[in-house]
């Protein structure tokens, strides 16, 4: 096994020098270094914790042991399990909710931001090109390797918090040049261009190439160009049936003007086809009932402005007949302004937290439409929802007609 | 068993082999221990108490959580062997390990998964291991 070198800075924490919970927290950066085969440690400028999503008990009583001592470097907060802004929102026990409290509680006493999003990003403050930090939330840390060109490592529940207090981590996978590079490709060349402009595009694509690629850094080839919403969706839904922590597009994410610039001259290839598209979406389906549509859910990740903007416009002051739920930041929410003109339509505003994450709809109100593959992949085992997958806009007509509203026109 | 310790610990059990990754969160309720991802091949067989064996960690970053949870809550496996060093899950048993002390869930990688996958039972003893 290789040897951890650590400095004496390190040593001393782990000492206990900087008190009990800075040693609990170099304990875990050490032990996670070396199931991670790192050889030693590397300051981080930033953390990002989803450590205050309630999971049970097991995670309230990590972050109290925790309070007594303050993140050593500008720390976010991801998604709870509450709503703090619309708190009859939520639907789970009192004795859990006082729970989950506690836990939000406990990690913003140690001096982390209750930005309370998955989606850090789209706040003003953003990690540089080349900064190296440490983010949790899987959506999270595939969007600031691969759009940012930041640099962190896929981390989880606990190492996100014990980074945030000792403010190092293992100086191993992402964080490293060599592991940043490509080790295969897809090939969406010879889709149509129409297609390759809508984010329900990425959203398949995201889903294909995650479960194709594994824990390995993918490169897409054939895209001229994406927004930044494209390019969340495509990460979350990746990051979702795979464990991808990084991607490129060629051309398009910073990292890779060319493929030659972070793939070797030989690499295994995947050629995407429309058919390939249909079926992620018909798997993505089964087993929802479009003849029971319940509920319609945008947002995951948080909705940024644009994405607001746009479901207003679909809308275009039409009512909704099915329960619509949009997940933003709060942050989002009040730079947007206009969260009135979604409310009077019917649609429901939803932050801190995330429809799918937390006791908000009822599992028997049937199936859902949802135009997020992450949301659709995760709802059936989390809350007991399948879902339909569909563009925002035909989430969007859906909701307003009141019943499954496809525009195949879409999807070629 | 050739085995080398991500979290260090001693259990002994008859198997429960995984054909897919599994990510805890999402993928495993930790009140019964029950496989509830709809898309394993596994879905509804139940982890408490076997020596899981699994090719690699999958998914979602909370899956740590849910590890632990499961360990408080005792619908954990007895230990955790693996094709290949996975972070989240090592992590999971490690804060465990801190925080529950008597109720250690053994994670190690096995120098040959294929002897661990035929297995029918492990014991996972690191005065034993090679790593």
């Amino acid at each position: 096994m290789t040897v951890l070198r650590l400095s004496e800075a390190d040593e001393a924490m782990l000492a206990g020098e900087a008190g009990p919970q800075v040693a609990l927290g170099m304990r875990i950066v050490t032990g996670l270094a070396a199931a991670s085969g790192a050889r030693s440690l590397l300051d981080i400028s930033r953390a990002h914790i989803d450590g205050c999503l309630y999971n049970g008990r097991a995670s309230l009583d990590f972050a109290e042991r925790l309070t007594g001592a303050q993140v050593a470097v500008p720390t976010t907060l991801n998604v709870s399990s509450l709503d703090l802004l619309h708190p009859d929102l939520i639907q789970s026990s009192p004795e859990t909710q006082q729970r989950a409290r506690a836990l939000m509680d406990a990690y913003t006493s140690i001096g982390a931001q209750p930005t309370w999003t998955c989606a850090p990003y789209q706040s003003l403050v953003r990690p540089s090109f080349g900064e190296q930090i440490a983010w949790a939330e899987s959506s999270a840390v595939v969007f600031a390797n691969s759009v940012l060109g930041a640099r962190t490592d896929r981390y989880g529940d606990f190492i996100d918090a014990a980074a945030a207090i000792t403010g190092r981590a293992p100086a191993a996978g992402l964080h490293l040049d060599e592991n940043r590079r490509a080790e295969v490709a897809f090939d969406v060349a010879a889709l149509s261009p129409g297609l390759k402009q809508r984010d329900a595009f990425f959203a398949m694509l995201g889903l294909i190439v995650g479960t194709e690629s594994g824990k390995r850094v993918p490169a897409v080839v054939g895209i001229d160009e994406a927004t930044e919403d494209q390019l969340k969706t495509f990460g979350a839904a990746a990051a979702s049936s795979g464990s991808v922590g990084m991607f490129h597009v060629v051309g398009v994410t910073p990292e890779a003007p060319t493929l030659r610039d972070v793939a070797p001259a030989e690499l295994p290839t995947i050629t995407v086809t429309g058919e390939m598209l249909r079926t992620a979406r018909q798997q993505v389906n089964a087993g929802a009932d479009s003849s029971q549509l319940g509920s319609v859910h945008l947002g995951t990740p948080h909705y940024s402005i644009s994405q607001l903007d746009a479901v207003l416009a679909t809308l275009a002051r039409r009512a909704v007949k099915l329960d619509v739920y949009i997940s933003t930041g709060r942050d989002v929410l009040v730079r947007w302004g206009k969260a009135d003109l979604l409310t009077e339509l019917g649609v429901t505003i939803v932050t801190d937290t995330c429809t799918y994450v937390t006791s908000i709809v009822d599992p028997r109100s049937g199936s859902a439409m949802t135009d997020s593959a992450k949301w659709a992949y995760y709802a059936p085992g989390n809350i007991g929802v399948k879902a339909i997958f569909g563009s925002m806009e035909e989430c969007v007509e859906t909701a307003v007609a009141g019943r499954l509203t496809e525009r195949p026109d879409q999807w070629t | 068993m050739d085995l080398t310790f991500l979290v260090a610990g001693y259990a002994s059990g008859p198997t429960l082999v995984l054909d897919q990754p599994l990510s805890f969160w999402g993928g495993v309720d930790p009140a019964t221990g029950t496989i509830i991802d709809a898309a394993h091949p596994q879905l509804g067989a139940v982890i408490t108490g076997r020596i899981l064996v699994m090719p690699s960690g999958r998914g979602s970053s909370s899956a740590s959580s849910v590890l632990a949870e499961c360990i408080r809550t005792g619908t954990a496996p007895a230990g955790i062997v693996l094709g290949e060093a996975d972070p989240i899950v090592a992590l999971g048993a490690l804060v465990a390990k801190e925080l529950y002390p008597d109720r250690v869930c053994p994670v190690a990688v096995a120098a040959d998964y294929s002897q661990a996958a035929r297995a029918e039972s492990i014991t996972m003893d690191p005065n034993q291991a090679t790593g």
